[in-house]
């Protein structure tokens, strides 16, 4: 009947109630939420330093060039100590545009092949068999660029180049490694990445806009051309996009198959370099030239800041694809 | 009306038809473009790695020299497990520790998506910059020496990390709330919530995308280049240089020499195999657990 006889007040040391926590366990979960936010402010610190420290050993380079011309320079000689790294970045520009010319558009058909004209026994070891592209190391890219599909394609490279010179960077003679190689093997390198984020966005394409398509006579093509492609385009630039920043970094595989001349090449079949080469391939010489060195940094500092703006690009639409706001109005629902 | 009613469904024209042909026949001829290289790179990794192999090219060092017998892959397969292996242990824990920031504190304040952003922007960081950076804070500033193993497994780490708060933290927001809140109406602290409920639940999504991300950093050459080094033979002392798979196959490609290519082949085979066989049992564990992602 009484109160007292419902929440009996056993007490244990130090009188506080047994319905309350011990001191030391209340004292962990703030230290485990401290540690865990600390861990977390770490990423934070740990790239504001890594952008400082980039900076700050690329800075004799650019005080010695300018930023402009460090980046804008034809001239990369470091036994000259010119470091002007146009060579560099067109090198870069044209294997990642050759990269994505080859591979976007093979990276979507697969997409589409595997969200809507596969049977589906088909779609699962599909799915793997690209995504195993993926799980293939750089340098073994690399090792097969060079060792196998360069000399292999040289002849039909040389028959292009002969047949189609009056095309721009079409023509001349072939070199074995080249930019086209190099182009080729990110392409392949690429795939899997466009083609797993445009399968997912192609599989958020509300089955109504497909159904109502089909059901007013359209083909399986004309569906896929009215109702898959417009819902997803914006998915689909963002995976491009991410692809391009893949293109723009990767290092081993452009390095053994690009032929590292410092030079900016005639044509799409000549010896080049890229931002990311000359850094694997010069670094050695470098260690003991500090204004070598602070030129591979800047580089690759030019490398991280692309890669930056592309990769921000690519979030951009892709976050836009995946907000069901994204639907149009008066289509929605 | 009637006209449209006598007439019913028109059949599909010719032309149509055949552009529907025509544009699902590139689809698939792409799809299957897109398999060709897989396919090729596999055959000539089997076809030349395959003739590399033998007992005394996993048991012997490299030897380096240019005539006569040039070794074998032993230091590389040490080295790329002891550094893979210290690059998780640095990696793993820390990841995870800030996905459950990200989950179980942060969600969706200010502070965690800016955290969120920031993983994000260290994914698409290139490896070579990551090797460029460990380069600049390790090496050149001399710490406990120049090149070490350390410092490669450092750079690796850097690498994995991204990857593995992305995938942990999508594990951990599949753990159903009402597991939490069970635990939490029974009385338990946030953090025995954490450790006995969170983290189980979700420790098989967390295992298979550390996994993942090992096998990203078992291939990675640029990293290790600037600081792990190369060096010929095999020591489990990661205060020194160490050799890795990746690092020997891109010497013995550029050397000009048969012999090494063909090294370098069986080396790439051996590469493979482990990377692939780490992705398997990931998947593997994926399909076994409730919580796939």
């Amino acid at each position: 009947m009484e109160a007292g006889s419902l929440t009996p007040r056993a007490t244990v040391r130090g009188g506080r109630s047994i319905h309350e926590r011990s001191p030391r366990s209340r004292a962990i979960d703030p230290l485990l939420k401290w540690f865990l936010s600390g861990l977390a402010a770490l990423i934070l610190v740990l790239i504001a330093f890594f952008f400082i420290r980039l900076f700050i050993e690329a800075k004799p380079a650019f005080d010695k060039f300018g930023y402009l011309g460090f980046v804008f320079d034809n001239s990369w000689v470091p036994s000259q100590t010119l470091y002007g790294a146009l060579p560099l970045v067109v090198g870069t520009v044209i294997t990642s545009a050759i990269a994505l010319l080859i591979g976007v558009p093979v990276a979507i058909a697969t997409a589409l092949y595997i969200t809507e004209l596969a049977p589906n026994r088909v779609r699962a070891p599909l799915t793997i068999t690209v995504e195993l592209l993926a799980a293939v190391p750089s340098v073994v890219y690399g090792l097969w660029g060079i060792a196998v599909l360069a000399p292999k394609l040289q002849p039909a490279e040389q028959w292009f180049s002969d047949t189609f010179s009056f095309l721009p960077l079409v023509g001349g003679q072939v070199s074995i490694p080249n930019y086209f190689i190099a182009g080729l093997i990110l392409a392949i390198m690429i795939v899997p990445i466009v083609s797993a984020i445009s399968r997912e966005v192609m599989s958020t394409v509300p089955s109504d806009h497909k159904e109502a398509a089909l059901a007013l006579g359209a083909t399986r093509w004309e569906m896929i051309k009215m109702a898959v492609l417009p819902y997803s385009r914006a998915g689909i630039s963002g995976a491009a996009m991410l692809g391009l920043g893949r293109a723009i970094g990767e290092t081993i595989a452009v390095t053994i198959v690009i032929g590292n001349a410092a030079d900016i090449g005639n044509t799409i079949f000549s010896q080049g370099y890229t931002l990311a080469a000359v850094i694997a391939n010069e670094f050695g010489e470098a260690a003991s030239d500090p204004i070598h060195r602070a030129a591979l940094i800047a580089a690759g500092l030019v490398l991280f800041v692309l890669t930056l703006i592309v990769n921000a690009i690519a979030r951009y639409y892709v976050n836009r694809a995946s907000r069901p706001a994204s639907v149009p109005k008066g289509m929605a629902g | 009306m009637t006209a449209v009613a006598r007439k019913g469904l028109r059949p599909v024209s010719g032309r149509r038809r055949r552009s529907d042909l025509i544009a699902r026949s590139v689809v698939l001829l792409f799809t299957l473009v897109a398999i060709v290289p897989l396919v090729a790179i596999l055959y000539w990794l089997l076809k030349e790695g395959l003739g590399a192999w033998s007992t005394s090219f996993f048991t012997t060092d490299p030897t380096g020299r240019f005539l006569g017998d040039p070794g074998g892959i032993r230091s590389a397969i040490l080295g790329t497990i002891l550094m893979v292996a210290l690059a998780s242990v640095i990696a793993v824990p820390i990841g995870v520790g800030v996905a459950l920031y990200l989950v179980e504190y942060g969600k969706q304040s200010r502070f965690a998506n800016t955290v969120r952003y920031f993983v994000d922007v260290m994914t698409g960081v290139p490896s070579v910059v990551f090797g460029l950076f460990v380069y600049i804070v390790l090496v050149v500033t001399k710490v406990a020496g120049t090149f070490a193993a350390w410092k490669g497994s450092v750079a690796l780490a850097l690498l994995m990390l991204p990857v593995v708060v992305r995938s942990a933290e999508v594990v951990l927001n599949l753990v159903p709330n009402s597991l939490r809140e069970a635990a939490l109406a029974l009385g338990a602290p946030r953090w025995k919530v954490i450790v006995k409920i969170v983290l189980p639940t979700a420790l098989p999504g967390i295992v298979t995308g550390s996994l993942l991300a090992i096998a990203r950093a078992a291939g990675e050459t640029a990293p290790l280049l600037f600081t792990a080094a190369f060096v010929l033979g095999s020591s489990a002392d990661l205060s020194q240089r160490m050799n890795s798979l990746p690092l020997q196959i891109f010497n013995d490609v550029g050397q000009a020499q048969d012999r090494l290519v063909q090294r370098a082949w069986g080396a790439a085979l051996t590469l493979v195999v482990g990377v692939l066989l780490l992705t398997l049992i990931a998947r593997l564990i994926q399909r076994r657990s409730k919580l796939a992602p």
